[in-house]
This record gives C-alpha cells, sequence and structure tokens, in this order.
C-alpha cells in the first residue's frame, strides 16, 4: 500500500470511529468514604451509617475515569452514568458528570439493594439505553461482592472482563488486559461487553470546580424501580456483622528454642 | 447563601480531597523549601482555585460568600500557605475590580486572574502607613493620558509573583484622609515599579511579601480603577469588608486542623499509664478550644450570609476577624501545650501553625483596629 492510500485509510478509519455511536454505561455507586472508620452497629444488624461522610466507590470512579477518557480519545460518543440507591446517590452522578460523563440516570429507592437487584436494575437499563459497553467496578468498598458486574454479564447474556488493568475498543470488539494471580491476561471480546475495573487502570483525575458547577446543568433523570418492573426485595438476610477482633498484646521470647516451642504449640503454625 | 446544596456539597467534598491528598503531604515540603511547587501551582491552577470568587460572567465560579467560606474552612485544613497564593486573586487583589471596576476593566483581568495565569496583590500598606491607611503618601498625579505614581508600599502580599496590583494612591494631594485616594491597576513591568526583596518572615513559609516602589511608573488613565478619582480607599476597605471574612474563615479553618492533630495525640499519646486525652487538665483545652471554634464558625456562617444578603456587614465583619483570628491564637496555643515538648519540634508541624496563625491578628486591620471599628460603628448608631 503506497503513502498516500495509507493516509487515505487511516482517515476512513478515524472518520469511521467517529460516526459509529459507541455509548458507555458506567454504574456509580455511593458507599462509606474509604477514609472513615466504620463503626458496628451495637445490635450486630449492621454498620453505623449516621452521620457518616459518603463518596464514590473508588472502583467506581476508575470505571468513570476511563469512560471519559474513552470519550476524549474520540472513541466513544456517549458516557451515560447510572447509579441505584437513595436520593443522595444524585451527588454520586453529579460527580460522575463532573469529571466527564454527559448525563445522570438515577434509579432511586430506599431499599436494601443487593448485587443481584442491582444487576437486574442495570439490565433493564441497558436494554434501554443499548450501550457498547458497561464499565463497573470490580467491587464496591462497602460489601466487597465483586458481584455486580459479572451478574449483568450473565443476565445479558454479554461477554464480561473483570479486574482490568487496560481497556482497548476498536472495531467492534474490546480487548482488555486483566490482572491475575501471578501475572496479566489479555482477553479479545465481542462488543457489547461488561468490563469491570482495577485499582492500576488509571489514576482518576480530580473533577474540576468549574465543571462541578458546570454539572448541575448537564441532565439527570429518576426512574424507580417499579417503572422498570423489577423486584428488588433482598435475597439475603444479614445474620450479623461484628468487629475484626482486637489484635491482642504479643510477648517477647528469650531465645530461638522458646520462639519455636510456641509456635508449635500456641500458634499451631509449624 | 447556598444557591444549590448538592453541586456545593460535591465541590467542597473535591476541595477536601485535594487538600488531604495534594496540600498536606507537600506541607513540610514547602516550608523547608518557602516554595509552592511549580507542578502544585499548577495543579490548584488546573482545579480552580483561582476563581472561586470571581463572577460566572467572567469564568469564574461566582461562589456567594457563604459557599466561599465553607470552601475556605476546608482549605484551613493545609498549611495557609497554599491559600495565600490563590487567596489574593479571589480576594484583595481581584475584589477591587470586581466590585468597582469599569465594564473593560473586568474583562480584561478577571479572566485571567480565574484561571490563575496572572496573581493579584493588593497594595495599600506603606512604611509610614499601616493601620492608618488613609494617611497613605503614595501619589498619582494625572498627566495627559495616564497617571504618574510615587511611592513605597510595604508587606505585600504575593508582589513577588504579581502580575497585577491594586494600588492605592493618593490623587488629590489638598486632601489630607481618604478622599483624596484612588485606586489603580498597575501591571508587573510597568517601566517605574520594582520589588524590594522577599521579606524574611516569621512563618507562611512559601508564600511571599516585598516592597512594591514606584518611581515615576506611567499608569494609563484608563487603569484607574471605576475610572474615577476619590473612590479608592472606599473600594479599598470594601474589599477588606469581605477580606475580613475570609481571614475569620481561614482562622476557623486552621484553628480546625490543629485541634484534630491535638485531638489525636492526646489520644494516642500516654503518660503515667493512660492516653494523656483522659486527663481532665488536657480534656478543658481540648473543650474550650471545641467551643470557641465553634462560635467562630457560627459567626462566620452568619456574616457570610448577611452580606450575601446585601447588608451592610462592616461590623460583623469585624467581630468575626477579631474572634476568629484571636481564637485561632489560643487554639495554637493549646495545641502546642498538648503536644508537649514535641509541640516545639518542627517534625510535629503544630509549631509551624502557631507561626502561620499569628498574622491572622495583624494583618487587613490588626485586633486594636477591629476594635476601633466595631466601636465606632456602636456609637455611630447610637448618636443616629
Ligand atoms: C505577612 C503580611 C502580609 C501582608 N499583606 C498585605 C497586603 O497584601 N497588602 C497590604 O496593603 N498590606 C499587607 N500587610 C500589611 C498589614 O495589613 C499591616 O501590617 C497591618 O495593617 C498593620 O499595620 P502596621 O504593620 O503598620 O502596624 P501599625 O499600624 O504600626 O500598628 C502597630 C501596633 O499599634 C497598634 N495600633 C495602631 N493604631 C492604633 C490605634 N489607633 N489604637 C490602638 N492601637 C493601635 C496596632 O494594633 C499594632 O498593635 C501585610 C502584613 C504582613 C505581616
Amino acid at each position: 500500500m503506497g503513502s498516500q492510500a495509507r493516509l487515505e485509510k487511516h482517515k476512513e478509519s478515524k472518520n469511521s470511529h467517529r460516526s459509529i455511536a459507541l455509548k458507555i454505561l458506567v454504574p456509580v455507586k455511593r458507599v462509606v468514604d474509604y477514609n472513615v472508620k466504620v463503626r458496628v452497629k451495637a445490635d450486630g444488624s449492621g454498620v453505623d451509617l449516621a452521620n457518616v461522610k459518603m463518596s464514590m466507590n473508588p472502583f467506581d470512579e476508575i470505571a468513570v475515569e476511563e469512560a471519559v477518557r474513552l470519550k476524549e480519545a474520540g472513541v466513544a460518543t456517549e458516557v451515560v452514568a447510572v447509579s441505584c440507591g437513595v436520593a443522595q446517590c444524585q451527588e454520586t452522578l453529579r460527580t460522575a458528570m463532573a469529571i466527564g460523563a454527559d448525563r445522570g440516570i438515577l434509579v432511586e429507592t430506599d431499599a436494601e439493594l443487593q448485587p443481584l437487584a442491582v444487576a437486574k436494575l442495570l439490565k433493564a437499563l441497558c436494554d434501554k439505553e443499548q450501550p457498547t459497553v458497561v464499565i463497573c467496578g470490580k467491587q464496591a468498598i462497602d460489601d466487597d461482592a465483586n458481584q455486580t458486574g459479572q451478574m449483568l454479564a450473565a443476565l445479558m447474556g454479554w461477554p464480561q472482563a473483570t479486574f482490568a488493568s487496560k481497556v482497548a475498543l476498536a472495531d467492534g470488539k474490546a480487548t482488555v488486559t486483566r490482572e491475575i494471580d501471578g501475572g496479566l491476561e489479555t482477553l479479545e471480546m465481542n462488543l457489547p461487553a461488561v468490563v469491570t475495573t482495577d485499582l492500576r487502570l488509571n489514576e482518576p483525575r480530580y473533577a474540576t470546580l468549574p465543571n462541578i458547577m458546570k454539572a448541575k446543568k448537564k441532565p439527570l433523570e429518576t426512574v424507580k424501580p417499579a417503572d422498570l418492573s423489577i423486584d428488588v426485595a433482598p435475597r439475603l438476610a444479614t445474620i450479623k456483622v461484628s468487629e475484626p477482633a482486637k489484635r491482642s498484646a504479643g510477648v517477647i521470647v528469650a531465645d530461638v528454642a522458646q520462639l519455636v516451642e510456641k509456635l508449635k504449640n500456641e500458634a499451631k503454625v509449624i | 447563601m447556598i444557591r444549590d446544596q448538592e453541586t456545593l456539597n460535591v465541590l467542597l467534598d473535591t476541595i477536601t480531597r485535594f487538600v488531604r491528598e495534594r496540600l498536606v503531604p507537600n506541607e513540610a515540603l514547602v516550608a523547608e523549601k518557602d516554595r509552592i511547587p511549580d507542578e502544585l501551582v499548577a495543579e490548584m491552577k488546573e482545579l480552580g482555585l483561582f476563581g472561586l470568587s470571581i463572577p460566572e460572567e467572567h469564568g469564574g465560579m461566582g461562589l456567594t460568600m457563604e459557599e466561599e467560606v465553607l470552601a475556605t474552612f476546608e482549605i484551613g485544613h493545609a498549611s495557609p500557605c497554599f491559600r495565600s497564593l490563590f487567596a489574593t486573586n479571589n480576594g484583595i487583589g481581584g475584589q477591587g475590580i470586581v466590585i468597582d471596576g469599569t465594564a473593560a476593566q473586568k474583562a480584561h483581568y478577571l479572566p485571567r486572574l480565574v484561571t490563575g495565569e496572572i496573581i493579584g496583590s493588593f497594595a495599600l500598606t506603606e512604611p509610614d502607613s499601616g493601620s492608618d491607611a488613609a494617611s497613605l503618601r503614595t501619589t498619582a498625579v494625572r498627566e495627559g493620558d495616564s497617571y504618574v505614581l510615587n511611592g513605597t508600599k510595604r508587606y505585600i502580599t504575593n508582589a513577588p509573583e504579581a502580575g497585577i496590583f491594586t494600588v492605592m494612591a493618593r490623587t488629590d494631594p489638598s486632601r489630607k484622609g481618604a478622599d483624596g485616594i484612588s485606586a489603580f491597576i498597575v501591571e508587573r513591568g510597568t517601566p517605574g515599579l520594582s520589588l524590594g526583596a522577599p521579606d524574611e518572615k516569621m512563618g507562611h513559609k512559601g508564600s511571599h511579601t516585598c516592597d512594591v516602589i514606584f518611581e515615576d511608573c506611567r499608569v494609563p488613565a484608563a487603569n484607574l480603577i471605576g475610572e474615577r478619582e476619590g473612590i479608592g480607599f472606599k473600594t479599598a476597605m470594601k474589599v477588606l469588608d469581605k477580606g475580613r471574612i475570609n481571614i475569620a474563615a481561614i482562622s476557623v479553618g486552621v484553628a480546625e486542623r490543629m485541634l484534630e492533630d491535638a485531638l489525636r495525640y492526646a489520644c494516642e499519646r500516654k503518660q503515667f499509664g493512660k492516653p494523656i486525652a483522659e486527663f481532665q487538665l488536657v480534656q478543658a483545652m481540648l473543650a474550650d478550644s471545641k467551643a470557641e471554634l465553634y462560635a467562630a464558625r457560627c459567626m462566620v456562617i452568619d456574616a457570610a450570609r448577611k452580606r450575601d444578603e446585601g447588608r451592610d456587614v462592616g461590623t460583623e465583619a469585624s467581630c468575626a476577624k477579631m474572634f476568629a483570628s484571636e481564637m485561632c491564637g489560643r487554639v495554637a496555643d493549646r495545641a502546642v501545650q498538648i503536644f508537649g515538648g514535641a509541640g516545639y519540634l518542627s517534625e510535629y508541624g503544630i509549631e509551624r501553625f502557631y507561626r502561620d496563625v499569628r498574622l491572622f491578628r495583624l494583618f487587613e486591620g490588626t485586633t486594636q483596629i477591629q476594635q476601633l471599628v466595631i466601636a465606632r460603628n456602636m456609637i455611630r448608631a447610637h448618636n443616629g
């Protein structure tokens, strides 16, 4: 191929991915801020959330950042942020829009939402919005469930790549590098698909203050689970939540023999 | 006045996080080098900190006074030298133009103050005129289409970095007081403008002041703020009313930080077999600090709300500035006391705050000047 032809082809491919609509849906969860030292309620029924600072789940922030970078690179054409939960999740959506999402959808409910319920709500929104990719955090730092992305992929019948540390979208395919035990794995899958983000995918930016002001003007739609005909009733019951065991004081051993003896007979690790 | 609570929450969260993740970790370095690293300055500009209170039509965020003080509380959780760098653009170095500038002056300068492309300074104080600001001697003589300035300004915050100076100078030598004073925008690089060496200060390392010297410095008449002579002192006082609420707010923010540090230390440090926080004499220091801090915070928010309502807040601004800065000094002193010997060592950072906050009782009107303002307003109101 001559250089002129190559140039033409390059132009074509550039134009072609401009013209194809590529929508990314990013679910964002409002969780207890990672700096907060959480306290278990006295009755062991859960974690005390009264007057606790909440913010966007850090893995979701990485997801929003990735989606926005894909848009800035001209790969994606629209980024839609979705949050499921109480009215205050609007703030989480505004944060996503301040980072660069184009609009937000709140599925508003005061009910306790478990991963399956969220996955069903997201499925209903995917059916409606027809995104090309859903990028979600690999897990939320509150319940650490690590289920929603996988469940959504299953419900949609879409391929999935979890724990992504690199994402590239081109020609109807996603190439995703995953962090696995002892190394990296690179997958290629057809779109539409679900990707979940790991910590090293990117370093999210600070939403700039002017963009936070502008996010106020971006569209935010609110729906209820019933509007999507989804039953969000919990399928699991929490029986008990307890604080991690307190570390007990250490002992100073006299010599190696005593150490070995204690490791053998008290700690029972050797 | 809070225009949109949700947006404000996101804004404050973002500032809090930036303070915690970017500013606090750099405090010691900035103090040691007496300089904020260029990359960090760039990040502060990128975040939008230089345009907080400049109106939206000029690219800023147009925060109301109430929104601005809430932001300042958060910003105060880091070393106050960081705030100094962008505070003049939002405050004394930019507000003269915002409040009394002509449309052309606003359009020309404000967008560049918003981005931090230029730093604004406020030059009122002189070697022989501090508290008695209206006695200033710098002159501005009209010659054709320009004014020729002569005089020296002292202790001017951000002068070494400034791109523009709001300069109060006497245009009418026959009037000795405030009426003879006008305010000018003078650009860096104007022939006849020079700077003294940076001052060696007790604290606020990383923020700089120096003399600003005018020797036959020719300034276009179009740079007379409001294009009217004789209103410059009033402009300066309006700027300072707002500035005083902001100094009160930063005093609250830094006091909160010091009290948090002192509380953490008191809960961790053990003597006589238990955390020192369990001793009632230490608790008294914590509790007194907390109560005073709460009072100051309420005063600041109240003054800010009243200013947003368009009321004259001369008295409230002075009350808040006086009480909050004095409170901050007391909290600093107690925080050092709670730290014990560690409070005297640089490593723990608390002595740095102790030195930094001493300034709050001095600039933008000393405590004594606030007392005079408050009492004068009271007596004037009584006499009708
Ligand atoms: C770090 C720093 C930054 C500054 N930045 C700026 C700036 O950006 N722009 C600017 O224009 N200025 C600035 N200043 C100047 C500052 O505002 C003045 O220092 C302050 O107003 C006090 O003036 P002075 O230093 O001349 O003190 P003086 O006026 O000489 O006061 C000395 C003492 O006398 C007391 N006193 C004076 N008059 C009376 C009275 N009538 N009744 C009772 N007591 C009285 C004062 O309270 C004080 O205790 C800055 C100062 C510092 C230290």
